[in-house]
């Protein structure tokens, strides 16, 4: 088994690498590899040009903002993602989804970037970025762009980003308040999810409170917002009792398809029970954290 | 072709590859290192693990011309000059390999882990191998073989 005969262009810019792009409207682009080339392999995928961005090291990297998010490059390694001390601070629900990720050599391998620009359904990183409400940068022939993790996903490997653009680097937003969440079900360890959920409270502007982004992933044709259960979840109402009422209303924002490995119905019911499940643990998170600042403030 | 300069256990190695080239072939057929074994050839399997810059990777989903300046190492490169390896003698001592495919893959899985945590718990053990498939479903002596190494390597001998 090997894939169909491809040219292969080792870039070393990005302005290289998007050069390719618009030379050969065929290219593809290897970053991890860990999806595409099992995809060439088996030749569903046929790529006439790889245009290889591993050497590119402008685009790996974690900052961090100063605004208290963070900005990280596309070609961030999930292995980098689970252990940046940087990511654990500022972003755990990234690095926690990012540990779900298949096997530790694939994690060693697979990107931020080409996780998000695959675009698999039931991918843990796309659901990630969308709870936190991430920025994604896309950098193209006539310069870089801006794009809302709500306005990224389109659909079944679906994105954003066009033909001749690159995805480069993920910026997230001020996490400081560890109110967040994530949990998935999946038939063996590594394996894609059946269904998973996360959510996030992410800090609002000075004086307004937080927004709760609650997101559902393996149950649609790209990761969705719970909108119809995000309203339960008012910032002063991330508490257990409400997790109850947005995993109830969570079921109904989906529309799962039935494959071999469950039902449609099955799918429903995990979304309500793991919804109950990450508002619970964010709520748990939460008190935790201000129990912990109030002892601070109190000691002497 | 491509061509590309990398080290394989510790060896310079300059040669000219088509694209396609995986870097398990490029191991096995043009470096003639077949300790490393091809199985699924699409990264579902682990047998073809190796460690590329210390970490442990999939050869059948990397593309030789992508190894420029990498440092690869292969079973080959875990196997000491005389003797076998503290993960070797303890995967022989338990009954750790049956048909043996597996093996070279466990070996390398089992050495990243301990290199990070000398003292993993049987959990750990078993997370660290989760992606590599024994079709002999020989695990438990694995699992077992991976506690006897570690306890090996940190100078004792398991309770």
């Amino acid at each position: 088994m090997k894939p169909a005969p491809f040219a292969y262009v080792r870039a070393r810019s990005l302005d290289e690498a998007l050069g390719c792009l618009v030379a050969d409207p065929e290219a593809k682009i290897l970053a991890g590899g860990q999806s595409l080339v099992p995809m060439m392999n088996m030749r569903l995928a046929r790529p006439s040009t790889l245009v290889d961005l591993n050497a590119v090291a402008e685009l790996s990297g974690v900052d961090a903002a100063a605004d208290g998010g963070l900005a990280i490059g596309a070609l961030t390694r999930h292995t980098d993602l689970v252990t940046s001390p940087l990511v654990r601070e500022r972003a755990p629900l990234l690095a926690t989804a990012a540990a779900h990720i298949g096997h530790r050599a694939i994690r060693n391998r697979g990107t931020l970037g080409g996780s998000l620009a695959h675009a698999d359904p039931a991918a843990e990183l796309p659901a990630a970025v969308l709870a936190l409400g991430a920025t994604l940068v896309a950098a193209g022939p006539g310069g870089r762009r801006r794009i809302a993790a709500d306005d990224f996903f389109l659909g079944l490997f679906a994105t954003a980003l066009a033909a001749d653009e690159i995805l480069v680097a993920v910026e997230t937003p001020p996490h400081r308040d560890a109110a967040w969440g994530f949990a998935e079900v999946a038939r063996r360890a590594g394996d894609f999810a059946i269904a998973g959920a996360a959510v996030a409270a992410i800090p609002g502007d000075v004086g307004r409170s937080a927004r709760v982004r609650l997101v559902a992933f393996g149950v649609d044709d790209r990761p969705i917002r719970l909108t119809a259960a995000e309203i339960h979840l008012g910032d002063p109402a991330l508490t257990p009792d409400a997790a109850a009422a947005a995993g109830a209303a969570a079921a109904g924002c989906c529309h799962p398809a039935a494959d071999v490995h469950a039902s449609a119905e099955y799918r429903r019911h995990l979304v309500s029970v793991l919804t109950e499940q990450v508002v619970r643990e964010a709520a748990g998170r939460r008190a935790a954290r201000r129990e912990g600042e109030s002892r601070w403030s109190q000691s002497p | 072709m491509i061509s590309v300069r990398l080290t394989v256990n510790g060896r310079a190695v300059e040669r000219d590859v088509p694209p396609r080239r995986s870097l398990a072939e490029f191991l096995r057929e043009d470096l003639g290192l077949t300790g490393t074994h091809v199985g699924c050839e699409h990264g579902v399997c682990g047998a073809c693990t190796v460690l590329v810059g210390g970490r442990s990777a999939r050869s059948c989903l990397l593309f030789a011309a992508q190894l420029e300046d990498a440092t690869v190492t292969t079973i080959e490169g875990l196997t000491p000059a005389a003797g076998l390896s503290a993960l070797q003698s303890a995967f022989r001592d338990c009954h750790a390999l049956q048909c043996g495919f597996c093996t070279p893959g466990m070996i390398v899985a089992a050495h990243e882990l301990l290199a990070e945590n000398p003292a993993p718990s049987r959990e750990e053990i078993r997370a660290a191998i989760a992606g590599n498939l024994c079709m002999c479903t020989g695990y438990v002596s694995i699992v077992r073989a991976i506690e006897q190494a570690a306890a090996a390597r940190r100078g004792g001998s398991l309770p």
